[in-house]
């Protein structure tokens, strides 16, 4: 419970933080200029460093989960994605992975009724997970008209997509209620299952808090107190230029926008948000399972002290006549 | 020792919210749900760190004076080694998936055997000594200082994973907690802090040759006995050559094999398919055990104890090598061996003499799966089977985790038992192939007073099994694993009563006809067989 009440009041102070900017002299100069300059190279930086962190490291063992059959004998059928027996399936695993959460589809849920265990289908995690991805993805392509001149092609047909509804004007945007969805349904989980609540950490709120905090800020600014598209866009196209221009009296809500969506950027190479890494460079993933007929090279294979024959021979010399085996000694006084 | 009744635990299943905090290290050591501490000789025989007397339940643990500086150095020398323990230390998101998935959450109801909290309790002294945010923030930030009690703690949990990586095939980012545990155990060995049903065969097998420590001239006894046990049985001679030089196979086993029950009547299973076949094979003195359990305690160990097997068969001048029924046993060799000992260039790609298949699988290790072996021999009708004899059985195989999870060795076994057995069922989708429960009691847990926890840990295992028992009225379940064969029949007698447990190679020797033999009346075990307990 700590940790939720300290995440939200971290997101609800640095959303009146964004909020009260405009009041404080050269605060919309910070959130507009500043900021999003020193979040972008954090960001970049700090991912950049951690993926090389991580890619470093070596991996000595070759130690893939297998999840179906292996290829052993030709005329048994394999299961060439789940178990891949080389590089290639490696690679389509993780892309599989990574596109459509593969291992979250397995899940189920287990638990003990009346002393039985029983086991039922559990899906709902991995819908959740794969909408917020997938929503937060085309948010983010279609975030590009603001920054990018001319409009990348695919973004008017993105959003066309997006709002096909066409509910209400502006035209509602399906990702937007999604993403909004997803999120909540997420908090809630952590929230009503008890063994979430008992692990979950600051991080696990505030990551979800900020982005309810972004999504929620950027949705009103299309439908509850409109903001000036033209000007807004002006202004990015102004920043990602480098001829950065603090917009005149902007709303509130944009400011606000900015302010979380700067922290995320900040916060995300230090956070678990990272987790995507995990997808890619997981050794239990990104490996063959072809351990037996590729050998792999262990870069720090270091020397350890064995017991050889030769002296496991002499010390047990005396057992080894007594049952008559044959001795190595034997041969070498011959 | 199997159990007797009165020592049966009384065992209530309950799975309640958790309660408190888990970044509480304090542990209550319960009877039961335990290891014992490594004596000290057998951690002197291994020249391992900090030998004393001690038991878990003592005050003082009699750590070494710089025990925080040598974990602490430790960790940072396995974040620099493994990247798996780089990026499992930072990428967890706590999902939960995991959560529900541990056999040992799920029969002992304690939130930190989840997955992801088992874990977190290293994950939380990482944050703290080797993280900004664990630095600055410290709890906040999920951080926890290294103590004592985070010592005990680690020993208690680290201990209570069976290394079956069922959590990691539903983690999106193939987080495997089998192998954070055993970074941990091998951290704690650093210390002294390891248990004696591990470094006991450990020793042994560094020694002697195998965990039971059996010299050279009691293995060959026991090699002896069951040949004139399978004369009486069949009336051939079954020869079992030991440590012949220029044989073309060396065939290594775990040593419960030929010391224990039911392993023994796979021994005999073998057996009696070399003979029929007509293999040209060895087993090893010296080589004379398979299993590892070194991969319970540390790398290095697990590397020491391997090292025999190639060392072996050098020196025999062997083809190729075969290996016989264990679960962990084979993950050491399918994963481990031909990286750390290898390469064995010495050898040649393994070939089976009969049907001239080609092993391409193994064409770097050049060592082959006893099932993958006789699945060919059978694919290619190279033997002839009576599955009637096996018609008093009524099967389902269970997986054992290593096959399964870390080689994908799910339907060599199965065709094998398909084809030597009348009755077969699965228990449910969710609960085999890869997704099967463990036996509770791998990964050095097989002990007796750590009893408790291993019915526990078996149950969701034991209620598949109960599943099908009642579908279909299944008595033995069939796997090929040698701690399978050791801990199961407890498990079964305690919560599924009527089952009795056997390895797909004792089947094999069942249903096996046998040029030149006598008449069959029993099964291996010397019970009749069903059509002559009919007749009678
Ligand atoms: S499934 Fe993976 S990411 Fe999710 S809680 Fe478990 S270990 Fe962490
Ligand atoms: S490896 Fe197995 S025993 Fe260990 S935490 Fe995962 S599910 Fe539990």
């Amino acid at each position: 419970m700590k940790a939720l009440i300290a995440a939200a009041a971290a997101v609800v102070f640095l959303a009146m933080a964004g909020a009260s900017a405009g009041a404080v002299p050269g605060g919309t100069a910070a959130i507009t200029v500043v900021l999003p300059y020193f979040a972008f190279l954090t960001l970049s930086v700090g991912i950049a460093w951690r993926v090389w962190w991580w890619a470093a490291s070596p991996v000595p063992y070759r130690i893939p989960t297998t999840c179906g059959q292996q290829r052993s004998l030709p005329w048994i059928r394999t299961a060439p994605i789940d178990n891949p027996d080389n590089r290639v399936m490696a690679a389509i695993r993780v892309a599989i992975e990574a596109l459509v959460f593969r291992s979250l589809l397995r899940n189920s849920r287990t638990h003990v009724a009346a002393g039985r265990l029983v086991l039922s289908e559990a899906r709902l995690l991995w819908l959740a997970s794969l909408v917020l991805h997938w929503s937060l993805l085309v948010i983010l392509l279609r975030h590009l008209r603001f920054v990018l001149l001319p409009t990348p092609f695919f973004v008017p047909p993105l959003d066309a997509l997006d709002g096909f509804l066409r509910i209400g004007a502006p035209a509602l945007l399906i990702t937007d209620v999604l993403v909004v969805v997803a999120l909540i349904y997420l908090l809630g989980r952590r929230l009503v299952n008890p063994l979430l609540r008992y692990m979950s950490l600051f991080t696990d709120y505030f990551a979800l808090l900020l982005l309810l905090g972004i999504a929620v800020s950027g949705i009103a600014m299309r439908y509850v107190a409109p903001v000036n598209i033209v000007a807004v866009k002006e202004f990015a196209l102004a920043l990602t230029a480098f001829h950065p221009v603090v917009p005149a009296a902007p709303s509130a809500l944009l400011l606000v926008h900015l302010l979380l969506v700067s922290t995320l950027a900040i916060y995300l190479p230090f956070s678990k948000l990272m987790h995507f890494g995990g997808v890619f460079l997981s050794p239990t993933r990104n490996l063959a399972n072809n351990s037996r007929r590729v050998r792999h090279i262990n870069p720090w294979n270091s020397p350890v002290p064995t017991n050889t024959y030769a002296e496991w021979e002499a010390t047990n010399a005396d057992k080894l006549k007594l049952a008559g085996l044959p001795l190595d000694e034997a041969d070498r006084v011959r | 020792m199997r159990p007797t009744v009165s020592d049966k635990p009384v065992i209530d299943i309950e799975l309640n919210a958790p309660k408190g905090d888990w970044r509480d290290a304090h542990v209550e050591l319960r009877r039961g749900t335990f290891s014992n501490a490594s004596l000290p000789k057998d951690l002197i025989a291994l020249g391992l760190p900090n030998p004393r007397k001690w038991q878990p339940t003592d005050l003082d643990w009699q750590l070494p004076a710089d025990w925080k500086g040598i974990l602490l150095r430790g960790m940072q020398e396995r974040l620099a080694k493994y990247r798996s323990f780089r990026l499992f230390m930072d990428v967890c998101v706590r999902c939960g998936a995991c959560a529900d998935k541990c056999h040992f959450y799920l029969g002992s109801g304690d939130p930190k055997n989840m997955p992801f909290a088992r874990a977190e309790l290293i994950r939380s002294v990482y944050r703290r000594y080797f993280t900004l945010s664990g630095r600055l923030f410290g709890s906040l930030a999920g951080a926890r200082e290294l103590t004592e009690d985070v010592v005990k703690e680690w020993f208690y949990y680290f201990y209570q994973c069976t290394e079956c990586r069922r959590c990691s095939i539903y983690c999106p980012f193939g987080i495997d907690t089998a192998e954070i545990t055993m970074i941990v155990r091998e951290l704690l060995s650093l210390i002294g802090v390891s248990t004696h049903w591990v470094t006991e065969p450990a020793a042994n097998c560094y020694r002697v040759g195998n965990h039971l420590g059996i010299a050279p001239h009691a293995f060959k006894d026991a090699l002896d006995f069951a040949r004139d046990e399978l004369r009486e049985l069949t009336g051939l001679d079954v020869e079992i050559p030991i440590s012949r030089k220029g044989a073309e196979i060396l065939f290594v086993m775990p040593s419960a094999d030929y010391f224990a029950t039911p392993h023994y009547y796979t021994l005999l299973g073998y057996m009696m398919l070399f003979h029929e076949i007509g293999l040209d094979f060895t087993v090893s003195a010296y080589a004379s055990e398979g299993g590892n359990f070194g991969l319970f305690h540390s790398n290095d160990l697990m590397k020491r104890l391997n090292a025999k097997i190639y060392e072996e068969a050098k020196r025999l001048g062997v083809k190729w090598i075969l290996g016989g029924e264990c679960g962990h046993m084979w993950r050491v060799l399918h994963q481990y061996m031909d990286t750390m000992n290898g390469p064995a260039d010495f050898l040649e790609v393994p070939v089976s003499p009969l049907t001239g298949t080609r092993f391409g699988n193994a064409a770097s290790t050049k060592m082959v799966h006893i099932c993958e072996f006789t699945a060919d021999l059978l694919y290619h009708e190279k033997i002839k089977l009576d599955p009637s004899r096996n018609d008093e059985y009524v099967v389902t195989y269970h997986d054992s985790c290593n096959p399964a999870r870390a080689m994908g060795l799910l339907e060599e076994p199965r065709y094998v038992l398909k084809r030597t057995c009348n009755h077969f069922h699965e228990m449910p989708a969710k609960t085999i192939r890869e997704f099967t429960f463990c036996c509770g009691s791998g990964a050095g847990l097989g002990n007796t007073e750590n009893l408790e926890m291993r019915l526990r840990g078996g149950f969701p295992r034991a209620e598949a099994v109960r599943h099908v028992r009642e579908a279909h009225g299944v008595n033995l379940l069939a796997c090929i694993c040698a701690i399978d064969k050791a801990t199961l029949p407890t498990l079964m007698d305690y919560w599924v009563s009527g089952v009795q447990v056997a390895g797909v190679h004792e089947l094999l020797g069942n249903a096996l006809v046998m040029k030149g033999a006598k008449e069959r009346t029993t099964n291996l075990r010397g019970e009749p067989l069903a059509k002559e307990a009919a007749n009678a």
